[in-house]
C-alpha cells in the first residue's frame, strides 16, 4: 500500500518545502523560501488591519446587535430582530467549532470527523444543567424531567448528580469532551492511526454515540433529547435580554478562541503542528514526537467544541442525538474548508457562509438546500483547496 | 338417501344466502353428511346419553364419540356447540340448520320439524368437553391447516376426553409441528391424569418433544411451592430433571444454529455492501462516501425493473431477478464512473478531499432520488419462491430471501475474485495499486483502469442495493444506513485484500448477532464499533495485512 496517498495534501504543502534539514529549529523557525512576495504580502495586508478588524467585529457584536435588539424600536433601521440575534448566535456557535476543526485540521492535518460528537457533549452537558432549573414546571410537576417520568424512573442516575449546579455542569462542559478525546486520541495517535483512518474511526466513534443517545435507557431523553428549558442561572431563558446577554458571551468566546488560536499558530508549538501536518516523518526523524502535540491540539479542539455547544443550546433551546449523526460532523469540516483551512478568521467566515446559505435555502428553497450542499463540497474541494481566505491572498 | 339430499340442496342454498359464517360450518357438517351418508347410524344409546341430563353419562357418550371415530359425530357435536341441537319429547337428537331438521344419529331429515325443541345442555363445562372432542376429532382431517389450528387448540385446553383421538392421530400424523405439538398435549394430559407408569412414560416422551412449551411443562414439575415440590413423586421428578436437561441442551443448540444464520446472514450483507469498497478503497485508495448512494441507486434500479415486469410481463414476474441484477450492477457502475471522470479524478491521492467530495456527491444524489422518486420508500415485491423458508429444527425457519442472498453474495465474491486475478483487467487493477508509476511505463492505461476499477466498484454496490431491496426498505436514505458499517468491514478485513473483507464482514456478523443477545441490538452495535476502535490500536493495517517495507510519508 502507497501510504503517501492517505497523507493529506493541501495546497499549503509548499509552506514547509523550503525548509531546512536536520536541525529542530530548521523545521520551527523557518520561514517558506517557496513564493516569499506572495506569502509576505499576504502577511502584511492579513496583519495591518488586523487589530482594526477584531475592533470593528466586537463593536458589532457587542454593541450593535444589543443596542439594536433591545433599546432600537422595531421599525428604524438599526433595528436587529430576534430571528438575526438568534441566527448570529448560533452562527457564532458553528464558527467557534469551525475554528477548532481548523486548528486540528488545516494547522495539524487531522481530519476529524467526530467534531459534532465533542460538541453534542458540550451541548448535553449544559442541557442537563438547564433541565434541572425547570424544576417542578414540567408537565408532570415533578422533580424529575418529564421523559424521566415518562420511562417510570424514581430518582436521578448517578451521572446526574450534582448537575443542579451551573459550575459543576460548566466543569462538565469542559471535562467530558476533552477526557474523550484524550483517552481516544492518546489511542489512536499512540499506534499512529492516521489520514483517512483516523477520520473513518472518528465517524465510527460519534456514530456509535448516537446511537447510544438515541436509546431512552441511556438517561438523556433519547430521540428526543433535552427541550423544554425555563431558565438559566434563574434568568427567564427566553427573556429577551437573557437572549443578548448570551449572544454576547459567545461573542467574546469566538474572538477569544481567535485570540488564543492566534498565540497558538503564531507559537513555536504551532510551528510543530504545521511541521506535522507538512511531514511527520520529518518531525520525528528531528526528535520531536508528534504523539503530544497531536494530542494537546486535538484536546483542545474538542474542548473548544464542547464550549461551543454549551452555548449553542441554550440559544437554540435543544438538543438530541442528531447533533451527533455522522453528516453534521462531516458539514463542520465544509465550513473549514469552504471558509480557508489553515486561516484563522477564514473558518468563522466559512461557518457564517455555509449557514446562512443553509437558512436561507431552507426558507426559500427547501429542496435545493442538498444541492447546493453537496455542490460546495465538491467545488470546494475542487477548486478552492483554500476556500475563500485563498481567494482573498491571492489577491 | 333420496330425502337427504333433498334437504341437503335446501340447507345449502339457505346457507348460501345469509352467507354467514356459522351457517358456513353448518354447511359443511351437511356436505359430511352427504358424503357419509350410508354410513351406520350413531348408536341410539349414545345420543340418548348425549342429550340426557345425566353429567357423567353425557360425558362417556362424548367419549365414545371421539373414539368411534365416527364421522357423523364432528358435525354433531359442532352443532351442539353453535346452539343448533335439539332434542325432541323422544329423546331423539335433531340438527337444526336454518329451516332444516336432521336427525343426528341417522343422518335423515326429519320435515315437517317436529314442534315442542329443548336445546341440549350447554354449560360451559360441556362447552369445554365439546371443545376438545370437535377439535379432536378434526385432528383426522385431510387439511393439514385444520389439523394444525385443531392441535394449536388442544395444546392450550385439552380434556381427557381428546387423549384416545391425539395417540390415534399421532400414529398417522405426517406433520412435524402438528406432531410436537400433540406429542406435548398428550404427554401433558397423560400426566395429568395418568398413573405412574403412564406419568414416568410421558416425561420421558418429553425428552423427544421439539415443541417450545415443554421446556415450561417441565419446570413447572420441578418447582417448589413453599417448601414442597408441587409435583410429590421423587422418580418422576428426577425423570423430568434429565428429560429438562436433554431439552435445553437442544434448545440451546437450536438457538446457537439460528443466531449463527442470522449471523451469517448479517454478514453477507456487510460483504455485499463492503466489496465495492474494498475495490475502491483497498485497491484504489479512494474513499468513497457515496458508496452508499450508489447502492441506493441499484435498489432503486431494482425497484424499476420490479415496476416494469409488473407491468409489462405479469407471467415473468417471478424471473425479474434475472433483469434487476445485471441492470442495478450496469446502471450503478455507469453512474461510478461517470462521478470518477468528473469528479474523483482529479483528487487522486489528496484521500481527505475525495472524501468531502463524494459526500458532496452523496448529497446531490440522495436529493436527485428524492426529486425523482419522492421521499417515501418504494415497495419492492419479493418474487414469490422467495417466500417462506427452509425449517432446519422446529422453531427455527431459514428465510429463503436471507438464504439467496447469502449465496448472492458467495457468487459475487467468487466473481470479484475471478475478475482480480483471472482477467486482463484485474492484472491491470493489481498492477495499478502495487506500483503506478511502473506499471504506466509498462503501458497500463491507468487512467482507464481507475475509471474501470471505479465502475467495477460500483456496479458492486448496484448489485449490493440489489440484495438489499429484497429484505429491506428501499428509500433516498439507504445507503446511509450502511456506509459507516460497510468502512468498518473495510477497516477491520484490511486494505486491498479480499479475503479480509470476507472474514471481516462475516465475522462482524456473527459477532453482533451473538452480542445481540445478551445486550440488545444497539449496544451490541456500539460494542462491536468500541471493538473495532481497539482492534485497530493493536492491528492497524487490518486482520489480513500485507508484509512489506512500506515507508510512511
Amino acid at each position: 500500500m502507497d501510504a503517501v496517498r492517505f497523507d493529506d495534501v493541501p495546497a499549503q504543502r509548499s509552506t514547509a518545502n523550503g525548509a531546512a534539514p536536520g536541525k529542530v529549529a530548521a523545521v520551527t523557525v523557518s520561514e517558506p523560501a517557496t513564493k516569499p512576495r506572495r506569502m509576505l504580502l499576504a502577511e502584511a495586508v492579513a496583519s495591518l488591519p488586523r487589530t482594526a478588524l477584531y475592533g470593528l467585529a466586537a463593536f458589532v457584536l457587542l454593541v450593535v446587535f444589543p443596542v439594536g435588539n433591545l433599546l432600537m424600536p422595531a421599525d428604524s433601521a438599526l433595528h436587529v430582530s430576534d430571528y438575526a440575534v438568534t441566527l448570529g448566535g448560533k452562527i457564532m456557535c458553528y464558527a467557534i467549532v469551525a475554528l477548532a476543526m481548523d486548528l486540528i485540521w488545516g494547522y495539524t492535518g487531522i481530519l476529524s470527523l467526530g467534531h459534532g460528537l465533542f460538541f453534542a457533549l458540550g451541548g448535553y452537558a449544559m442541557g442537563m444543567y438547564l433541565m434541572r432549573s425547570i424544576g417542578t414546571e414540567g408537565v408532570y410537576h415533578s422533580e424529575l424531567p418529564d421523559f424521566m417520568v415518562f420511562l417510570d424512573w424514581k430518582a436521578y442516575p448517578w451521572y446526574w448528580r450534582y448537575t443542579e449546579h451551573f459550575w459543576y455542569a460548566a466543569l462538565l462542559v469542559v471535562l467530558v469532551p476533552g477526557l474523550l478525546a484524550c483517552v481516544f486520541g492518546y489511542f489512536a495517535f499512540r499506534s499512529r492511526i492516521k489520514g483517512v483512518y483516523f477520520s473513518i474511526i472518528t465517524q465510527a466513534l460519534t456514530y456509535a454515540a448516537m446511537l447510544l443517545f438515541f436509546r431512552n435507557d441511556t438517561g438523556f431523553g433519547g430521540n428526543n433529547g433535552f427541550t423544554d428549558f425555563k431558565r438559566i442561572l434563574g434568568y427567564p431563558i427566553t427573556a429577551p435580554s437573557t437572549r443578548i446577554v448570551l449572544f454576547c458571551v459567545t461573542a467574546v468566546t469566538l474572538l477569544a478562541g481567535i485570540a488564543v488560536c492566534r498565540v497558538l499558530v503564531a507559537s513555536k508549538l504551532g510551528r510543530v503542528l504545521t511541521a506535522i501536518r507538512d511531514a511527520e516523518s520529518r518531525v520525528m526523524f528531528s526528535g520531536y514526537n508528534p504523539v503530544h502535540f497531536k494530542l494537546f491540539v486535538w484536546t483542545l479542539s474538542a474542548i473548544m467544541c464542547g464550549i461551543a455547544g454549551a452555548l449553542y443550546v441554550p440559544q437554540v433551546g435543544i438538543i438530541n442525538p442528531g447533533e451527533m449523526s455522522p453528516a453534521n460532523s462531516i458539514e463542520i469540516a465544509i465550513w473549514t474548508a469552504v471558509g480557508g483551512r489553515g486561516t484563522l478568521v477564514g473558518p468563522v467566515f466559512g461557518a457564517a457562509a455555509v449557514n446562512l446559505g443553509k437558512s436561507w435555502f431552507t426558507q426559500a428553497l427547501p429542496e435545493y438546500w442538498l444541492y447546493a450542499l453537496g455542490l460546495v463540497f465538491v467545488v470546494v474541494t475542487l477548486y478552492l483547496p483554500r476556500g475563500i481566505a485563498g481567494l482573498w491572498a491571492r489577491r | 338417501m333420496v330425502l337427504t339430499r333433498c334437504s341437503n340442496g335446501t340447507g345449502r342454498a339457505a346457507s348460501r344466502e345469509r352467507c354467514a359464517a356459522r351457517v358456513l360450518r353448518g354447511a359443511f357438517a351437511f356436505a359430511f353428511l352427504l358424503w357419509f351418508g350410508t354410513a351406520i347410524a350413531i348408536a341410539p344409546e349414545t345420543v340418548r346419553d348425549l342429550a340426557g341430563d345425566d353429567g357423567d353419562a353425557r360425558d362417556k357418550a362424548i367419549a365414545t364419540l371421539v373414539a368411534s371415530g365416527d364421522p357423523r359425530a364432528l358435525p354433531l357435536l359442532e352443532a351442539w356447540r353453535n346452539g343448533n341441537a335439539r332434542r325432541d319429547a323422544s329423546g331423539r337428537v335433531l340438527l337444526v340448520d336454518g329451516d332444516a331438521t336432521v336427525d343426528a344419529s341417522t343422518g335423515a331429515a326429519v320435515a315437517p320439524a317436529p314442534p315442542d325443541l329443548d336445546e341440549l345442555t350447554l354449560t360451559n363445562r360441556v362447552r369445554r368437553e365439546l371443545d376438545s372432542a370437535i377439535n379432536a376429532l378434526r385432528l383426522s382431517s385431510p387439511d393439514v391447516g385444520v389439523r394444525l389450528a385443531a392441535a394449536k387448540a388442544l395444546s392450550g385446553e385439552a380434556d381427557g376426553v381428546a387423549l384416545p383421538a391425539i395417540k390415534a392421530a399421532l400414529v398417522k400424523e405426517t406433520d412435524s409441528g402438528i406432531r410436537a405439538s400433540l406429542m406435548l398435549t398428550s404427554a401433558s394430559i397423560e400426566l395429568a391424569t395418568g398413573d405412574k407408569d403412564t406419568r414416568l412414560a410421558a416425561v420421558r416422551t418429553l425428552a423427544e418433544s421439539d415443541h417450545e412449551a415443554t421446556r415450561t411443562l417441565l419446570q413447572g414439575l420441578l418447582t417448589k411451592q413453599g417448601d414442597k415440590f408441587v409435583e410429590p413423586d421423587d422418580g418422576i421428578r428426577a425423570e423430568a430433571a434429565k428429560s429438562l436437561r436433554v431439552v435445553e441442551s437442544r434448545l440451546a443448540r437450536g438457538d446457537v444454529v439460528a443466531r449463527v444464520f442470522s449471523g451469517l446472514s448479517l454478514g453477507s450483507v456487510l460483504l455485499l455492501a463492503a466489496l465495492g469498497l474494498a475495490i475502491t478503497y483497498g485497491l484504489m485508495g479512494v474513499i468513497n462516501m457515496a458508496h452508499g448512494e450508489l447502492m441506493m441507486i441499484g435498489a432503486y434500479a431494482t425497484y424499476i425493473v420490479q415496476g416494469v415486469f409488473r407491468t409489462y410481463a405479469p407471467g415473468a414476474f417471478d424471473f425479474y431477478l434475472v433483469v434487476a441484477v445485471p441492470v442495478a450492477f450496469v446502471v450503478s457502475g455507469v453512474v461510478g464512473m461517470a462521478l470518477e471522470r468528473t469528479v474523483i479524478r482529479h483528487l487522486y491521492g489528496r484521500p481527505l478531499e475525495t472524501l468531502l467530495a463524494t459526500w458532496g456527491l452523496s448529497l446531490i444524489l440522495i436529493q436527485a432520488v428524492r426529486t425523482v422518486f419522492g421521499a417515501q420508500n418504494v415497495q419492492v415485491e419479493n418474487p414469490s419462491w422467495m417466500a417462506g423458508g427452509v425449517e432446519v429444527m422446529t422453531g427455527i425457519v431459514l428465510p429463503w430471501s436471507r438464504i439467496v442472498i447469502a449465496l448472492f453474495a458467495g457468487a459475487v465474491v467468487l466473481a470479484i475474485w475471478l475478475v482480480l486475478t483471472r482477467t486482463r483487467l484485474g492484472l491491470f487493477v493489481r498492477s495499478v495499486t502495487q506500483n503506478r508509476s511502473m506499471a504506466g511505463a509498462l503501458g497500463v492505461p491507468t487512467a482507464r483502469v481507475d475509471m474501470l476499477a471505479f465502475g467495477l466498484g460500483s456496479g458492486l454496490a448496484g448489485l449490493a442495493g440489489c440484495a438489499l431491496s429484497q429484505i429491506g426498505n428501499v428509500g433516498p436514505d439507504l445507503g446511509q444506513s450502511y456506509i459507516v458499517d460497510s468502512f468498518m468491514v473495510v477497516v477491520l478485513g484490511g486494505v486491498g485484500q479480499l479475503a479480509g473483507t470476507v472474514t471481516a464482514a462475516l465475522g462482524l456478523g456473527i459477532v453482533n448477532k451473538f452480542l445481540e443477545a445478551w445486550s440488545g441490538a444497539v449496544l451490541a452495535k456500539i460494542a462491536v464499533l468500541v471493538f473495532i476502535i481497539l482492534f485497530i490500536q493493536k492491528r492497524p493495517q487490518g486482520l489480513f495485512a500485507f508484509k512489506g517495507r512500506t515507508v510512511e510519508a
